[in-house]
């Protein structure tokens, strides 16, 4: 599958034949350089940006129009202003026109998971950034979708409330078996959380390679200090060095413009 | 608006304090300035009049300036009512239709480039001196603003709202409704200020042409007697009732919209 933006002043290949299956229940992270295109893949994946060749498919049926049973976080926690917090998490629900009741519910629970209960009446203006992302990601789980797309749910969250959500990330999907595709820029998070990940090349983005990560369940950060979790971080950036993401000055276009 | 938390409502005090003085002490510094200059005796009465003689003046007509005053708001209100009225639908249709928007397009900008004081004889003559023919000046005036900033809020919905509301399998009319619009509404606000104000100067040419009454005709008798205390009269009468209804359009901005940025009182919006 591939990708091409028309931007009036020349066309840009974000994706150049990419490839990817997702096992149903599977536990996939991608990663990959900034402007490499996995959010582009994502909304390709979530049926709402068409692709410019190559298909999307949901078990055997092509995806044509937007996929309603995901659970989508987006990069930018794209709220709504003029909706309180509780509002923006409901929105899916109240777009669906299903009984609010039992979402609401629902909606103090997941908030109260993300340890935002007490802002419930708050209108976005009034939250920090990963106070909004975390709203955002309340909104992407309120109507308990089987697949998960997210794109960076936790980029501007502190260190800590990033390894907590990791944590209740892992026990929501144990639970209910979800199919969770996951975009992030941290290797660790990747090797952490996944069943594979896929290591995305400088743009055009490509999958360079996958990499299975065949560590026990539940994974707890203990984890992160043993040698097999080493490994696997040492693999991705092995892989990201071999494209020249690493480089510096004048070496680092070079790898990029020989392909 | 709901109170954000409890430092901030001590805070308050303060600039709300200053939002009322400093105005107040400027147009007294004015009024005084004038009155001196006035009274100094190099001016004949009738080129500038001195505060209190306008005062007098005002107590004297207040009967007349009140009713041509109400005439010239009621024609305000029922022009700017129209703009209003048929300026948002047009502008969602122009967003909505590209063919409409090729069709009309044309049409709106020559109904803007020609000087309306141009067209006011034109409405007279279709539609007499009356109410209507105000009015319809009035809203040539002053629609234009809202048409052009409602359809700003419209086509600068960011696409990843738009995404949020596909995802969840919106139609076009819930895009519309839930998104589009309420994204909108700080633009058509804007629009709907500059709107308020433009409808006043509409409805004094309005009066002006018609000449039969109004604040505007005062203005012009007022002229015609050299009565410049009167003529002052009127005028500040006319600024205060322009005053009144900017700040009535900007309470109904304040209640539509507790979420704006121009809402914030930690001095980042830019309300005081
Ligand atoms: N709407 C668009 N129009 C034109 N070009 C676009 C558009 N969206 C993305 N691009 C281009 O496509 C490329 C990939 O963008 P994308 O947002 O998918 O990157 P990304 O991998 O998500 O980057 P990041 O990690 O920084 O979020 C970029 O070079 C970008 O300039
Ligand atoms: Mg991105």
């Amino acid at each position: 599958m591939s990708k091409e933006y028309d931007t009036g002043d020349g066309v840009i290949r974000a994706l150049d034949g990419v490839s990817l299956d997702l096992d149903d229940g599977e536990f996939l992270s991608i990663v990959g350089p900034s402007g490499c295109g996995k959010s582009t893949l994502m909304l390709i994946a979530a049926g709402l940006v068409p692709a410019t060749s190559g298909t999307v498919t949901i078990g055997v049926t092509p995806v044509s129009r937007p996929v309603t049973n995901a659970g989508i976080a987006f990069q930018d926690a794209t709220l709504y202003e003029w909706r309180r917090v509780l509002e923006n998490v409901l929105l899916p629900v109240e777009i669906q026109r299903r009984d609010l009741k039992p979402f609401r519910r629902r909606a103090r629970e997941l908030l109260a998971m993300v340890g935002m209960a007490d802002f419930e009446r708050k209108y976005p203006f009034q939250l920090s950034g990963g106070m909004r992302q975390r709203v955002a990601l309340c909104r992407a789980l309120i109507h308990d979708p089987p697949l998960l797309l997210m794109d960076e749910p936790f980029g501007a969250l502190d260190a800590l409330s990033r390894e907590q959500l990791n944590l209740e990330l892992q026990d929501l999907w144990q639970q209910n078996r979800k199919t969770v595709l996951l975009i992030t820029h941290s290797i660790q998070e990747a090797v952490f959380l996944s069943d594979r990940v896929a290591v995305m090349s400088p743009r055009p983005g490509r999958i360079a390679e996958i990499v299975a990560i065949d560590l026990p369940r539940p994974r707890t950060f203990d984890l992160i200090e043993a040698p097999e979790f080493g490994r696997y971080s040492r693999r991705i950036r092995e892989v990201f060095a071999s494209w020249g993401v690493f480089a510096r000055g004048p070496e680092r276009q070079a790898p990029a413009r020989a392909r | 608006m709901m109170a954000p938390a409890a430092p901030s409502v001590r805070r308050r005090r303060r600039p709300n304090f200053a939002v009322y003085v400093y105005p107040v002490v400027t147009v007294a510094v004015l009024f005084v300035v004038w009155e001196l200059l006035a009274r100094a005796g190099y001016f004949p009465r009738y080129i500038l009049p001195a505060p209190t003689g306008i005062a007098a003046r005002f107590v004297q007509f207040k009967g007349l300036i009140a009713r041509e005053l109400l005439v010239t708001m009621e024609e305000t209100l029922v022009g700017f009512a129209l703009s209003v009225v048929f300026g948002i639908p047009l502008a969602m249709a122009l967003c909505a239709s590209r063919t409409f928007n090729c069709a009309v397009y044309p049409l709106l900008i020559g109904s803007q480039v020609v000087p309306k004081v141009a067209l006011a004889p034109l409405f007279l003559l279709w539609f007499g001196f009356g109410l209507t023919s105000k009015a319809l000046i009035v809203f040539l005036v002053a629609f234009f603003p809202i048409v052009v900033d409602t359809i700003v809020g419209l086509s600068s919905t960011e696409p990843g709202k738009l995404y949020v509301a596909r995802a969840a399998g919106a139609t076009p009319l819930q895009l519309f409704w839930r998104v589009r619009l309420p994204n909108a509404l700080p633009a058509i606000f804007g629009g709907m200020k500059v709107a308020i104000t433009l409808a006043v100067v509409g409805a004094i040419v309005g009066d002006f042409i018609a000449a039969e009454n109004g604040i505007g005709r005062l203005l012009l008798s007022a002229n015609g007697n050299m009565d410049t205390e009167l003529l002052f009269a009127a005028i500040l009468a006319l600024i205060a009732a322009g005053i009144v209804l900017f700040l009535l359009m900007e309470a109904v901005e304040k209640l539509a919209l507790p979420w704006h940025i121009s809402q914030r009182r930690d001095g980042s919006g830019a309300a005081p």
